[in-house]
């Protein structure tokens, strides 16, 4: 068993990054905020893929890594792994994490901001706060994105991957490979 | 009889929920490398890591009261104690050593000989003046500051620029007197 550190450091270290990008220094652009962090996760992908398959021969074809990612990968960093996994069989693989650590501890606080519009806008504030609240929860996916992203090109695979949360707590991956 | 503070964080780290330090060591430099990126100078780079971890203190502050029964400190010497016994111990899973008092007992040193932030990390000669872990002192800094002492921190020795430590020290600057009782929400 290797080092470890709580979990709540990972988690305040997460949180804090976004709210830096997203909140500060990029508040006014989400796209710039979301290619940052996207980035940040990327590096970090790129490199844990590089320890975990140190002593591993190469793999097969693209299902055999995409399953590397969804047990030794999943597992390393997330005691668990992947529930769910399907592929159209043509380069699209959804990965489906039915209780996803990373948002189970992000609450995003529905009450309605003090400063924000009252009375006969109700519902528009109500409206406007989801949405926020969507856009808050979608900037922490992200990290998870670019992780998968990275550990894939690492090995040797380019794709593109996004995130699903219509089904909270699970979140769904979609990578799609690039040929 | 309030509770007497635990001497140790081990029991406590023990029993938290703990990942795989490799997941936290790598996120955290490919933060300061990200930062290095869009900053570019290394000054604001340091801001930026010390105003992260104040902000970071100021959650941890009450995980850490809840976790480690810790009622009043009655000095700051005690407090300091604290920090690095159970303080680091339970978020980092290290202990730090407190030193170098100064006579008034407002200064004191943490040192730490190990620390999971800088595993695999070797700063390229382009980073001459970078405080890599300049986070930990604005957790500190955070987390005091929410048990009312205003405090400065700085970095004395810096493994990753040749010193055989790390040494941040810690100043008390003033003792902010609580408010009772606490105004509700108006």
């Amino acid at each position: 068993m290797g080092r470890e550190v709580s979990e709540s450091c990972v988690d305040s270290l997460l949180i804090e990054m976004v709210s830096t990008y997203a909140d500060r220094f990029y508040a006014s652009k989400p796209e710039l905020a979301a290619r940052r962090i996207e980035s940040i996760g990327y590096q970090v992908g790129h490199q844990l893929s590089e320890r975990y398959t140190m002593d591993r021969p190469r793999f097969g074809d693209h299902l055999e890594a995409i399953k590397f990612i969804c047990k030794d990968f999943w597992s390393e960093i997330f005691k668990k792994q992947i529930d769910n996994l399907k592929t159209n069989h043509r380069g699209t693989f959804v990965l489906q994490d039915n209780r996803f650590r990373w948002l189970s501890h992000i609450s995003v606080d529905p009450s309605p901001d003090s400063s924000g519009p009252s009375g006969a806008s109700q519902d528009a504030s109500e409206a406007s706060v989801e949405n926020k609240a969507a856009q808050a929860a979608s900037m922490h996916l992200y990290f998870p994105c670019g992780i998968i992203r990275g550990a894939l090109t690492n090995l040797g695979i380019s794709c593109a991957v996004s995130a699903d949360i219509s089904n909270l707590p699970a979140c769904s991956f979609v990578i799609r490979i690039k040929v | 009889m309030p509770a007497v503070a635990p001497r140790s964080g081990d029991a406590i780290f023990a029993s938290a929920e703990r990942v795989n330090a490799e997941l936290f060591t790598l996120t955290y430099g490919a933060i300061v490398r990200q930062l290095i990126t869009d900053l570019e100078e290394v000054d604001e780079v340091n801001k930026q890591l010390d105003q992260m971890g104040y902000n970071i203190g100021v959650r941890l502050i009450d995980e850490f009261l809840a976790k480690s029964n810790v009622s009043r400190c009655v000095d700051f010497k005690e407090t300091a104690e604290v920090i690095a016994k159970v303080g680091f111990k339970m978020f980092l899973g290290v202990t730090a050593t407190v030193t170098n008092w100064d006579a008034e007992g407002t200064t004191c040193s943490l040192v730490l000989e190990d620390n999971p932030l800088v595993d695999f990390v070797e700063l390229p000669d382009t980073c001459q003046g970078l405080h890599y872990c300049n986070v930990l002192n604005g957790v500190v800094r955070g987390a005091l500051e929410m048990v009312s002492m205003k405090t400065e921190v700085t970095w004395i020795r810096d493994m990753l620029r040749g010193d055989d430590a790390y040494e941040l020290q810690v100043k008390l600057l003033k003792q902010i007197p609580e408010e009772y009782p606490y105004k509700d929400d108006e």
